[in-house]
């Protein structure tokens, strides 16, 4: 693949990390690579190891996860906020993938979490990525001063983008 | 021991490009701009009044035949990147999104201290642009 063909299909990947909460379907996401569905879905797989929605849904999940660690979030209001439409198919797609139900995971304590950067957050908990979901990360030693997580579980929401807030997923 | 960073490589698909958009739109200036035949350019830039220079290194100049396909492939596809901090990112963010950068995301303010952005430079690299908060 050309880096020309390469570059249109990380446009359209962009598009799908920026824009998970929006019912994407594979023609939309063909039109931001420029290509022809069929084409589209066969090529983005060759480049990336997965299908168009395959990517989709763990990029929602992993948004999904992000909301949960806050802690103070409905699992429906994250289920709808992350482009879900169904809870039940929410929380059995995220138990399949994520290893627990949703409520269980928001449950647990995610501070250890708190320091990683957003852009780093995301690849290691985005399903299927690194293999199995790894465990909470372990601060090699104790945090210096510095700027600290403004709030309890305050977590950004998608790569870098806003984290979560009550008007987002209101 | 003093340790001090001096070269960092940013790999680029297309050098002219590249030269011009960290230096016409990030503000970074040439430190060394060596020709060394068709298949040799050393060109570094750094921020005005910085020791720490980034090489900006052509896939074609700086990695191996065998690997270059592999090389362009990973920087096409996104996933390297650059991380840079400016005094004023929204003016920044603004101006370069004017300028018609592949932008990732807008600026926002991060809990671990930082007001933060994404965009893409010419190659596909994903430049993540910080001020801190409270600046």
């Amino acid at each position: 693949m050309d880096c020309g063909e390469l570059a249109h299909l990380r446009r359209a990947r962009d598009l799908l990390d920026r824009e998970y909460a929006r019912p994407l379907d594979v023609p939309a996401m063909a039109r931001a690579a420029l290509m022809s569905p069929s084409h589209f879905a066969r090529q983005f797989r060759a480049a990336f190891g997965e299908t168009p929605y395959a990517y989709l849904q763990s990029r929602r999940l992993e948004r999904a996860m992000a909301l949960l660690r806050r802690g103070d979030l409905p699992v429906t209001d994250v289920c709808l906020a992350v482009g879900f439409t169904s809870l039940g198919s929410f929380s059995s797609t995220f138990t399949r993938l994520v290893g627990e139900p949703p409520s269980a995971y928001r449950g647990r304590d995610h501070a250890a979490m708190a320091p990683v950067p957003a852009c780093v957050a995301r690849t290691w908990t985005r399903p299927g990525w690194l293999g199995r979901r790894p465990a909470q990360p372990q601060p090699a030693q104790p945090q210096p001063a510095g700027p600290q997580p403004a709030g309890p579980r305050a977590e950004p929401s998608r790569i870098g983008e806003a984290r979560p807030t009550a008007e987002r997923i209101a | 021991m003093p340790l001090t960073i001096t070269h960092t490589p940013v790999y680029c698909l297309d050098l002219d490009q590249a030269l011009d958009f960290y230096t016409k739109q990030l503000g970074f200036e040439v430190r060394q701009d060596v020709p060394m035949g068709p298949e040799m350019r050393w060109l570094t830039v750094a921020a005005p009044g910085s020791a720490h220079e980034l090489l900006l290194a052509a896939v074609d100049h700086h990695i191996p035949p065998v690997d270059q396909a592999a090389m362009r492939d990973m920087v096409s596809k996104g996933n390297l990147a650059v991380f840079l901090e400016v005094d004023d990112i929204n003016t920044v963010f603004e101006t370069l999104r004017a300028a018609g950068t592949e932008i990732l995301q807008e600026p926002v303010d991060q809990p671990y201290g930082v007001r933060d952005c994404g965009m893409r430079d010419p190659s596909g690299n994903h430049l993540r642009l910080s001020q801190p908060l409270g600046r």
